[in-house]
């Protein structure tokens, strides 16, 4: 016990040194991502809280908050709250199988499924998401097919079920590789050891797998959801202006030029960003306990 | 006490990865409440055999047999038996008391039968009190204890070892294997233990069984596999050793490096070539006119317990352990008692390849 408290204190000391003699050239090192930080993070954020908190006279207002009240905004920050937790059990459940089959498939084979992924994200967001519009229009390949075979048409260009397809077929890369990333560091022999100790496959999954890779689904759930929520690319073009989320109003008022409006209700859809994720990492430090890696 | 039941029999095992294969048709029964080593280089499929017995590989061909059934197709869930890993492999999101309890849970046992199984498994393994840390606030060592109670609270009847030792600094390693040494006469089951640590084998073993490329070179006893190796390879893992090719003249007599010695082998024909092993423990100085052959001292090194060094007579470098000390230079006469050297016969058919040293 005693020598290995002292290496412990070897080492921590050791460290400690190294940082004292680094400290000078990594502090030069982070400048162009300090003045980065403040010009493209800091500055932007600090004009929309002004915007947001003025009026037209530049007086101080929470008129601009109180929009989130009016009918109109409340349903759409509703309807994109809907959609977005949607999209993302629906990537949860198509990402987790994904995920767990790719690990136990041999080295090879694995890398060539997740480049298949990743693919599309080397084309433009924009691109594959009109696409999707024209495989969902009304005259769209879709229909085309479905005519072809007799088949009655289908409506599913400008419904919020049109929108859920486009997010969940833009953002599944990213549900897909952080789960990958934490299962693929599961030791074998952890998920063997359960085996040998009498857990059969399903309870080594329920048990060992599953609470291994929470950190995984965690960041998932987060590079989902967020990016859903705040959409509004994917709900103008797959939603038409039929489907209105809160993002499209954020949109429609800094076109109107109404920069206090779009300001407040930015402010509104972040305060709702870092409430859900305050309530993810709450339940992340519970189901982790101390064990983090 | 060991006994002669068979508890676990290993017929014809085949495995191959691909074109290479692991195992070859191995033979091998483990006795009741033996403490039995596989030993071998990496590579030499002591730790795919291990697989086997615990279930995480199947055979290609072959059977295993556990206590008169053929387990061979059974999940390591269905086996009564556990594994200790290489690596711990304990379980990073659970505290020490969840890890031990794993097994018994998945059986459904009462939580007061729980609770004093944990409770005896930590003493069992000198970490009482340590319920509630989380496995990676433990040290390699500690971490190491704590897989062995997590393995034996389900009273496995047979305990597989996989290098358990192998990541642990020296000291620590000799002392874990007094006490594995005493887990098992306290236990009183059956051990199979792998490792490549020839000082592991002889300390703990009842059998050692010495593996390369896929085959059994050869089972015995720490003493037999130390005193009498079956061929070159055996010799040259276990210990340092003198492996020299030589002549089999007649019973009784063999011709090294062109010097006739006594010895006590028989039967090996006449004028035959052989392979004669030599511990460098068992080479005696002497006066040059009193050796049966003389050389030079060429390297001298303290090891503590005795001088090693390195003689250079008749053409070969011998190593020679003594408490005496020649200076380099000095010329010396080499003398072997004839009990001390140990005559095997050259490797013959294909399968024997394997035998050959790799240089």
């Amino acid at each position: 016990m005693k020598i290995i408290k002292n290496v412990n204190k070897s080492e921590t000391t050791n460290e400690g040194g190294l940082h004292l003699s680094q400290a000078a050239s990594i502090k030069w090192l982070s400048f162009p991502y300090i003045i980065w930080m403040i010009g493209f993070i800091i500055l932007p954020l600090i004009v929309i809280l002004y915007y947001g908190l003025t009026g037209k006279e530049d007086n101080f207002t929470l008129d601009n908050i109180a929009l989130i009240t009016d009918y109109k905004n409340w349903k759409s920050l509703l309807l994109a709250l809907r959609l977005s937790v949607i999209s993302t059990l629906i990537c949860l459940l198509l990402a987790y199988p994904l995920a767990l089959i790719l690990r136990k498939s041999k080295m090879n084979s694995s890398s060539f499924i997740v480049l298949i992924i990743i693919l599309p994200m080397w084309m433009n967001f924009l691109l594959r998401t009109i696409a999707w519009q024209n495989i969902l229009e009304k005259t769209g390949i879709l229909n085309s097919i479905l005519r072809f075979f007799h088949l009655p048409a289908l409506e599913i260009i400008n419904t919020p079920a049109a929108i859920i397809i486009g997010m969940v077929y833009n953002f599944l890369p990213f549900m897909v590789l952080p789960i990958f990333n934490v299962l693929i560091k599961i030791d074998q022999n952890v998920i063997n050891a359960a085996r040998d100790l009498g857990a059969n496959s399903f309870q080594t999954f329920l048990k060992i797998i599953l609470p291994l890779s929470i950190p995984g689904v965690i960041s998932g759930i987060t590079m989902v959801f967020v990016p859903s929520l705040t959409t509004f690319v994917i709900s103008t073009i797959l939603g038409g202006s039929k489907v209105l989320l809160i993002g499209n109003v954020i949109e429609q008022q800094f076109r109107l030029g109404n920069w206090n409006a779009g300001s407040g209700l930015s402010l509104v859809l972040m305060v709702f960003v870092l409430l859900s994720m305050a309530i993810i990492s709450k339940y992340d430090k519970e189901s982790e306990g101390n064990s983090l890696w | 006490m060991m006994t002669d039941n068979k508890l676990i029999n290993l017929i014809n095992i085949t495995k191959s990865y691909g074109d290479h294969v692991v195992l070859d048709n191995l033979n091998l029964y483990i006795r009741e409440n033996e403490f039995l080593t596989l030993l071998g280089p990496s590579g030499c499929g002591k730790t795919t055999t291990l697989r086997i017995i615990g279930g995480f590989e199947n055979p290609d061909s072959g059977q295993v047999i556990f206590e008169g059934k053929d387990i061979t197709n059974l999940p390591p869930n269905k086996r009564q038996l556990n594994t200790v890993f290489q690596k711990y492999a304990l379980f990073s999101h659970m505290t020490i008391a969840e890890n031990i309890a794993f097994g018994l849970k998945i059986k459904k046992k009462s939580k007061a039968y729980i609770q004093d199984k944990i409770k005896y498994a930590l003493k069992l393994v000198n970490l009482e009190g340590y319920e509630n840390r989380m496995p990676d606030s433990l040290s390699g060592g500690q971490q190491q204890r704590i897989a062995i109670a997590r393995a034996i609270v389900n009273e496995p009847k047979v305990l597989l070892l996989d290098e358990p030792l192998g990541a642990l600094d020296l000291k620590l390693r000799q002392d874990m294997q007094y006490e594995l040494i005493r887990l098992k006469n306290e236990l009183g089951i059956t051990f199979i233990y792998v490792t490549h640590d020839q000082e592991e084998a002889l300390t703990m073993s009842d059998t050692i069984v010495v593996m390369n490329q896929g085959y059994i070179q050869q089972v015995g006893t720490p003493e037999q596999i130390y005193n009498e190796p079956k061929n070159a390879f055996v010799a040259d893992f276990i210990g340092d050793s003198n492996i020299i090719s030589a002549t089999f003249v007649e019973d009784k007599l063999v011709n090294i490096l062109g010097a006739n010695f006594p010895c006590v082998d028989v039967g090996f024909g006449r004028n035959k070539p052989v392979d004669v092993v030599i511990r460098p423990e068992d080479i005696d100085l002497v006066k040059p006119e009193d050796g049966i052959i003389t050389g030079r001292v060429t390297s001298l090194i303290f090891k503590g317990v005795h001088y090693e060094m390195e003689v250079m007579a008749n053409g070969h470098e011998w190593l020679v352990h003594s408490t005496d000390l020649f200076p380099v230079g000095s010329q010396v006469g080499i003398k072997v008692d004839p009990f001390d050297i140990h005559i095997m016969n050259k490797p013959e058919s294909e399968d024997e390849k394997a035998v050959q040293l790799e240089e």
